[in-house]
């Protein structure tokens, strides 16, 4: 009798405290300043939160049934693979559009910088002469 | 115990789902709506468990599973076409 109690409290705490987390993730998502910021709460806060209800809801049927329930970590597993994936490639997205960005938020990445971008690279600087034609040297062909 | 617990999950829950809501609707850019969406069938998948702790039932976990392989394929998919300005090339 004592040991169903102490599971009873076990799937409580996972319940409450995997929803606290998926609701600690959903509100920085809606209250952050930038996007970079906003993607930090539902792809850790809120993965962790799913997989402690799910974990929960394991142990409540594996009791029930008394046999071990494997759907439920089927589902954790892959929602524990698929979010990094996705936050990876929302990541992307947003940078291929370039979107605001806070003060606060660090880095330029040199594909994005378009000061970076606008300087051709010189193929044999110490030859003393270019692969490479300068719009002088073009002007001056074109001339001849 | 169980039933508080229930209740009390979701409770938060759902007010997880009206703080996605609230991102999706003015969110200032497609990359934070998608993210809401994605967020939003997490957190429905939550409330289906729930909904299968509370009817004592083990009839939900496959349209649990069914929205986390849907749910997925479909952010991939709007993020490539974000990415690409196609889906299949």
């Amino acid at each position: 009798m004592t040991l169903y109690v102490i599971l009873e409290a076990v799937i409580s705490l996972l319940l409450i405290g995997g929803a606290t987390f998926a609701f600690i993730g959903s509100m920085g998502m809606a209250s952050m300043q930038d996007f970079f910021m906003r993607l930090h709460g539902p792809t850790k806060a809120t993965t962790t939160g799913i997989g402690c209800i799910l974990i929960g809801s394991m142990i409540y049927f594996g009791v029930l049934d008394r046999k071990p329930v494997v759907q439920e970590l089927l589902i954790t597993l892959f929602l524990f693979i698929s979010a990094p994936v996705s936050a990876h490639l929302l990541g992307k997205a947003a940078l291929h559009l370039k979107l605001e960005r806070a003060e606060k938020t660090q880095g330029s990445p040199a594909e994005i910088d378009d000061d970076a971008n606008s300087i051709k690279p010189e193929p044999y600087p110490e030859h003393g002469r270019t692969l490479v034609l300068t719009r002088k040297e073009l002007e001056e062909k074109q001339r001849q | 115990m169980l039933d508080m617990a229930l209740t009390i999950s979701l409770a938060l829950i759902l007010m997880a789902i009206v703080f996605n809501t609230f991102r999706l609707v003015y969110g200032p850019s497609m990359p934070d709506r998608i993210l809401a969406l994605d967020t939003m069938y997490v957190n429905s998948i939550a409330l289906i468990v729930l909904l299968g702790l509370w009817l004592n039932t083990k009839t939900y976990f496959e349209a649990a599973l069914l929205i986390a392989m849907l749910g997925f394929i479909s952010t991939v998919a709007i993020c490539k076409y974000l990415l690409r300005g196609d889906i299949i090339e």
